[in-house]
């Protein structure tokens, strides 16, 4: 049994916004997440505000001139099965598809998708780590199989989300709305690495939330998938993932995205695999330094160093696809 | 799981919470909705919903076709409501986080873990348990299925696995055997019982159909 907490169920975002003030409440948007870090012990709650009567954050919405709108409560399984999703935003839909179980999918929402905690064994499990203020990230030294490989530091979880990835593939920007008001952000810039502050993944300010997500039309020529790597074919967390969207103009590429999921405590991009393949046409060659440009830098634990050969096999692969277009 | 632990309904029990929980007069958002234009320069949304910490407050949930109004506290999984408060014990404790499926309902037709869905936020829904599935004395399909392919060994995630099979076919009605492996994932047999359990589902497609 939760310890007890108040509840309440607002009809509007303003009303939410006022009850999120309230020092220890917290959002319950699928509360897939929600409960299960209440159950573990990871925070507490003093009053659950739940979203699920805010009817204009449910949409997803392909709007006139090509973009995609998706409210903060559309399910993970409303998006996996959206025709304009899958036919113009296949990463998006590719990503939705696998993430959790179907009955996770049924309840989990975009918004909780992208806040939800991670599942670092140590943060979940009772560790006084440093994400949730202690001294020590346990994962150093400790079974790290799963961790991060890149951007880690003061501490080595994953990110856990398959729709950001994907998100951040296809340049989706989100809207967020607190009591200092609203504001649109690159995806990108959602998102914190521990050398910005080890304790949060995003930068939602307290009683801040996400109000959705706007996706551009993509450009023309523009192909893009999300691949997760999981220890089982069922259920699972990515070991690693990437999500791509490659622009192809005359045999050459315009313009390409690469996110991975499952290697660094935020989506990884990137950037420097992107700058290579531009103008390029996608030989082996270019593959192969693709490839390898994807992993520099990256800094395995003990027994993550699996992940390497990972991350350049799911380059590989992508870039295979991407030229067979 | 443990009983001494469950709320203690007794001595949090301070009566329905009116303030604002206008569930008890209606059902969900048809009730709240008609109460808001009653009253003359209301705001244009009703106010919140509230349940006090440890108090006990009216939900009308919908069980297998049946409208129940039960006293909930806010922090109540539907599982518990289910089996303690509704005696519906068909529907199975496991994991309680969401991994093995044994709690598995539908609500409004779709497959959801009761154990990671709190009883309040299934206020004004329509929830179907393995109960819900039989058809007078006879089993419905898919519990026809399962019974006929030997589709478990101990039988406990049996129920979660029917229902999920139950909102697989739903969404599905033909579904192929990959289409089953996805569907079923969010739902372990710790006997292994897996290749039955996926053909059974394939069968009660058929059933479902008319078929045999």
């Amino acid at each position: 049994m939760l310890r007890t907490f108040a509840y309440v169920r607002p009809g509007s975002v303003g009303e939410a916004l006022e009850q999120l003030e309230e020092r220890g409440a917290r959002v319950h948007a699928g509360g897939t997440d929600l409960l299960g870090c209440l159950r573990d012990g990871v925070f507490e709650a003093s009053k659950v505000v739940s979203l699920s009567r805010i009817g204009e954050l449910r949409g997803i919405t392909a709007a006139p001139d090509g973009e995609l709108r998706i409210g903060a409560m559309a399910t993970i399984a409303a998006l996996a099965a959206h025709p304009a999703v899958k036919e113009r935003f296949t990463a998006l839909s590719d990503a939705a598809s696998v993430v959790a179980s179907p009955q996770l999918r049924n309840q989990g929402t975009l918004g909780g998708n992208l806040c939800q905690r991670p599942r670092c064994w140590y943060y979940r499990g009772g560790y006084d780590c440093v994400r949730k203020g202690g001294e020590t990230c346990y994962a150093i030294g400790g079974e790290n199989q799963y961790h991060a490989i890149f951007g880690g530091g003061a501490c080595w979880i994953v990110h856990p989300s398959d729709t950001a990835p994907a998100l951040m593939a296809l340049d989706a920007r989100v809207r967020l709305v607190g009591p200092k008001g609203a504001r649109v952000l690159p995806l990108e810039k959602f998102y914190l690495l521990p050398d910005d502050d080890a304790t949060k993944e995003t930068v939602l300010e307290p009683g801040e939330i996400v109000l959705g997500v706007q996706v551009p039309p993509p450009a023309k020529g523009t192909r893009s998938a999300y691949r997760k790597v999981r220890a089982r074919g069922s259920w699972d967390f990515a070991m690693a993932g990437l999500a791509w969207a490659i622009a192809m103009d005359d045999g050459r590429v315009a313009d390409a995205r690469l996110v991975l999921s499952g290697v660094a405590p935020a989506p990884w991009r990137l950037h420097a695999v992107e700058k290579l393949l531009i103008r390029q046409r996608l030989d082996a060659k270019t593959v192969a330094r693709a490839a390898a440009a994807a992993v520099v830098g990256a800094k395995p634990l003990e027994q993550n160093a699996y992940k390497v050969p990972l991350v350049r096999g799911l380059v590989e692969d992508a870039l295979g696809a991407a030229s067979r277009a | 799981m443990s009983h001494d632990e469950q709320g203690k309904p007794a001595a949090t029990a301070t009566g329905v919470s009116r303030r604002g929980f206008i569930t008890s007069v209606g059902s969900g958002a048809i009730g709240v909705a008609a109460a808001g234009a009653l009253v003359k320069g209301a705001p244009p949304s009703p106010p919140p919903d509230t349940l006090k910490a440890g108090d006990l407050s009216a939900v009308t949930i919908t069980v297998n076709g049946r409208r129940h109004q039960v006293l909930v506290e806010a922090r109540w999984s539907l599982l518990y409501v289910l089996r303690d408060r509704l005696g519906l014990t068909g529907t199975k404790i496991g994991c309680e986080r969401g991994e093995c499926g044994a709690c598995t309902v539908l609500i409004d037709g779709k497959a959801r873990y009761a154990c990671m869905t709190l009883a309040v936020e299934a206020d004004g829904h329509e929830v179907t348990t393995v109960e819900g599935l039989m058809q007078g004395e006879e089993l419905g399909p898919v519990q026809q299925a399962f019974a006929e392919d030997d589709a478990f060994q101990c039988g406990y995630c049996t129920p979660g696995q029917v229902m999920a099979a139950e909102g697989l076919l739903r969404e599905n009605p033909s579904p192929t055997i990959e289409d089953v492996r996805h569907g079923m994932a969010g739902n372990i047999c710790r006997c292994g019982a897996y290749a039955h359990i996926f053909t059974a589902v394939v069968k009660a497609a058929d059933l479902k159909r008319g078929g045999r």
